[in-house]
């Protein structure tokens, strides 16, 4: 608290970047204004205030500040837009979406697959291997978990098999990247096919029409019911009943902070992502990192998939995954592959994923097809640089030759 | 006009690029090019576009060939594993594609097009195998123009993986155009559906391009992302109570069906068992097309020197930026005409059903890869693709063989294999492997 306190005191209120942000946070609430518990019903509001945001993000944008004040700047005209169109929508139809409590909970649910998924990223980046696959990482992890799960009747056996084979599948792109030196990003396309493959094909040989067993809740990972926090209004139906691999994620977030900046370990993972050659003088083993790097990626990635499976839908789909992994990817590249950032961008692409969830239920089914477009649309205005260009692991996607 | 350019290109770029172009890679590829400082944009790394150049000759052959097989036997091991023989499997497989029609010679006729005369030919044009041959060309329209779609944009150190999106855009502008405007001429129907389709296409997928040219946005994510916007903008278009759904039967989430008018030509086989339609024609001379584009244009010269290597081209006056985003939108213009072929040749109605079904652009990426971006090579890795598929499809593979639904995946998991083993380049190993060979006794 002291740090941010400190931190906020350096910061000049009239710093362009400064005015940028505070633009973005009023495009934001020109939005948030129209919804509830407020429900502003006149269009005037929102539109206002969107303006302000839009004039702080010019005023940021002529003064060099480019990239905060183009965010301020689409920040605003989304801001303007939602806002309007919120407003102009019924009470009810509102209420019915707008349960902030409800909203959030899912927004959590949702966020934890990538979680997963960035973090595993994160640590393979990190070290200069470039993961496309964790994708076919996350879907490996959520038929195995529920093969597993199904067989054993054990969520712990269930996520460490889970594990084991996201592990396999991370594996063969260690090999392929670092020994045999192929192009990263089409290692990783194929072992995004091929788990798309396999895990259809097992499915299909194991359970065929049938689908997953209906009985999966009963063994899947439990939730974590917190009675002392249930009975608080607000924060009750946020935190009150989570899954037990939502609280393990915030967990990750923080072990993977401390172990990739504050240990040794973590110093000589970024060193080799960053300067392969130098880590190598040094004597570090920049193959046999790199290995250990990738191989915990696809294992961590593999654990978010079977939190997909069984802690969140209990059921198994070909294709299940649908994206997950490369929003997973987009948020580590919007978090500029540190952790907590990371988390913050896999928290709105995880609202936006239970906004379009909960939609249909007021605007009807019609709607809801066009609102699942909605995570995707974000993730594509994330990436398309409203933060602006992110630089990440220097060696990252380049092979290393000993010498 | 192609003279003139042709002239002036090397003061466009400085000698080494030419040269490098022009020699190839192989001999340029010195400690030195392994060093120099790849432009990193977002972390992610340009693919390599010289990558499929290291076979020469004989040895541009033994990749894809050693790839195939590995990535076959590999499959055939997974099938072996639970239960099937392989062999068996694959020869279903093979039967159902229509490649055995080319063994079946005999003494047949033919009737020459716009006329009633008949004419010797050696294959009998009107067996089973002949129609089986027929779905695998159909198959094989969309998969080459979806391969162009890869092969092009990677020709520009740009790993386009959108060709499924892209591929969406032009089949939605086709249906959309197809089913309305009936009062058109039936050519300028057709004409007019498949230029839109293209330019939306390449409208779509040039946005991932400048996002890559101007933000830095990497094309891999952005592409990805544009293919599940597509696909939640289609299942809404033609879903139930969704602006373009039919007309007539509000409970079927189905589009109308295109107009006669806007239907293209079918030439081989009847138009009621989706005969082979004229579209196989614009996909082989597409592939010419792109060959024309990348070996006989000045456009093509500043794509290649931008994805050899882009901090040169920007040095000898090429801007990076502009070639992307063309790059982008040729691809998707590509892409999306075989949405439109494929709309307007044989599907003529689309449903969000199909839209989850398909996955053609991918297909298109694996045979591009395998091709090695060549047009000889995207043809006949697409014709590969094309007849695994349809051989593999339900309505050819004997079930008590091998169930359908469970082919289907082994040829995803045959495409996953083929793109691992593509990228290691068993031709350039093969060909480094001799040359080791040859030096060793000296």
């Amino acid at each position: 608290v002291t740090a941010v306190a400190t931190r906020l005191n350096g910061v000049r209120w009239t710093s362009p970047r400064a005015v940028g942000v505070v633009g973005i946070v009023l495009g934001i609430l020109a939005f948030w204004l129209a919804l509830p518990p407020l429900h502003t019903r006149t269009t005037v509001v929102p539109v206002v205030v969107g303006i302000l945001g839009i004039a702080a993000g010019i005023w940021a944008w002529s003064r060099a500040e480019r990239r905060v004040g183009g965010g301020a700047v689409v920040a605003g005209v989304l801001g303007i837009v939602l806002g309007i169109s919120a407003a102009q929508s019924s009470v009810g139809k509102l209420n019915q979406v707008v349960v902030w409590s409800a909203l959030l909970a899912a927004t959590l649910r949702y966020a934890t697959p990538l979680v997963y998924a960035a973090i595993g990223g994160l640590y393979c980046e990190r070290s200069g291997v470039v993961n496309v696959a964790l994708e076919g990482m996350l879907l490996t992890g959520a038929y195995f978990g529920i093969w597993a799960d199904d067989f054993s009747h054990n969520w712990v056996v269930a996520c460490l098999v889970a594990m084991a084979a996201g592990a396999v599948m991370a594996t063969i792109h260690a090999v392929w990247s670092i020994h045999l030196k192929v192009d990263q990003i089409i290692t990783g396309t194929a072992i995004n096919f091929m788990a798309l493959g396999i895990t259809g094909y097992l499915f299909i040989q194991h359970y065929g029409d049938n689908g997953t067993p209906g009985n999966i809740d009963q063994y899947g990972i439990p939730d974590i019911h917190l009675g002392f926090i249930a009975s608080i209004p607000f924060l009750g139906g946020i935190f009150g009943q989570l899954n037990l691999m939502i609280w393990l994620s915030f967990l990750l977030l923080i072990l993977t902070y401390v172990f990739v900046f504050r240990t040794p370990y973590g110093l000589r993972l970024r060193s080799v992502g960053e300067h392969p050659r130098a880590a190598d003088t040094v004597g570090i083993s920049v193959y046999k990192t790199r290995y250990i790097a990738v191989i915990s990626s696809g294992a961590i990635a593999a654990l978010g998939g079977a939190y997909l499976s069984i802690g969140f839908v209990h059921s198994f789909n070909q294709d299940m995954t649908s994206g997950t992994g490369f929003i997973g990817l987009a948020a580590l590249i919007f978090g500029k592959w540190r952790p907590f950032p990371t988390w913050g961008a896999t928290l709105l692409f995880g609202f936006s994923s239970a906004l379009a969830d909960r939609l249909p239920t007021a605007y009807g089914n019609q709607w809801g097809t066009l609102f699942q477009a909605l995570p995707y649309l974000l993730t594509l205005i994330a990436v398309a640089g409203v933060i602006g260009r992110s630089i990440g692991p220097a060696a990252s996607g380049r092979p290393y030759d000993k010498q | 006009v192609t003279d003139d350019s042709r002239d002036r290109r090397p003061e466009q770029g400085p000698p080494d690029a030419e040269q490098a172009l022009q020699t190839g890679p192989d001999e340029l590829r010195t400690e030195e090019a392994e060093e120099a400082p790849q432009p990193v944009v977002e972390g992610i790394p340009a693919v390599r576009s010289t990558l499929f150049e290291r076979g020469r000759g004989i040895y541009a052959f033994v990749g894809p060939i050693g790839t195939t097989v590995i990535a076959f036997f590999m499959g055939g091991l997974v099938v072996l594993a639970t239960g099937h023989n392989p062999l068996r499997v694959y020869r279903a497989i093979f039967d159902g594609t229509g490649l055995n029609w080319f063994f079946h010679v005999g003494s047949y006729s033919i009737r020459i097009p716009f006329s009633t005369h008949k004419v010797f030919f050696w294959w009998d044009t009107s067996s089973i195998a002949a129609q089986n041959l027929q779905q695998t060309l159909l198959l094989a329209t969309p998969i080459i123009l979806t391969g162009l779609a890869v092969a092009f944009a990677f020709r520009c150190g740009l790993f386009n993986i959108g060709g499924q999106g892209q591929y969406f855009v032009g089949a939605y502008v086709a249906i959309w155009i197809g089913t309305t405007m009936a009062h058109l001429q039936p050519f300028v129907h057709v004409l007019f559906a498949l230029v839109a389709a293209t330019l939306a296409g390449a409208a779509y997928a040039g946005l991932a391009g400048f996002l890559k040219a101007t933000v830095g946005a990497h094309e891999v994510i952005t592409t990805i992302m544009l293919n599940w916007i597509a696909i939640w903008v289609g299942s809404y278009l033609f879903g139930q109570q969704g602006p373009l759904q039919n007309s007539a039967q509000k409970a079927i989430p189905i589009s109308n069906d295109v107009v006669e008018g806007a239907k293209l030509p079918v030439f081989w086989g009847l138009k009621l068992l989706q005969g082979l339609s004229i579209g196989i024609f614009i996909a082989l001379a597409m592939l010419v097309v792109y060959w024309i584009i990348i070996n006989r244009t000045t456009l093509g010269f500043e794509v290649r020197a931008v994805g050899f290597n882009p901090e040169a081209a920007r040095a000898s006056g090429i801007s990076v930026a502009r070639n992307y985003t063309l790059a982008m939108a040729i691809a998707g213009g590509f892409a999306a005409l075989g949405g439109a072929c494929d709309i307007l040749g044989w599907e003529y109605r689309l449903g969000p059903g199909d839209i989850q079904a398909s996955e053609i652009g991918f297909i298109g990426l694996a045979a591009a890869l395998l091709g090695r971006n060549s047009p000889l090579g995207v043809g006949l890795g697409s014709l590969l693709f094309a007849g695994l598929i349809n051989g593999t499809s339900d309505r050819q593979l004997d079930p008590t063989i091998f169930p359908p639904e469970l082919a289907g995946n082994l040829t995803t998991i045959i495409q996953g294999l083929v793109v691992l083993f593509v990228g290691l380049n068993l031709g350039g190993l093969a060909m480094l492997l001799r040359r080791r060979r040859r030096r060793r006794p000296s």
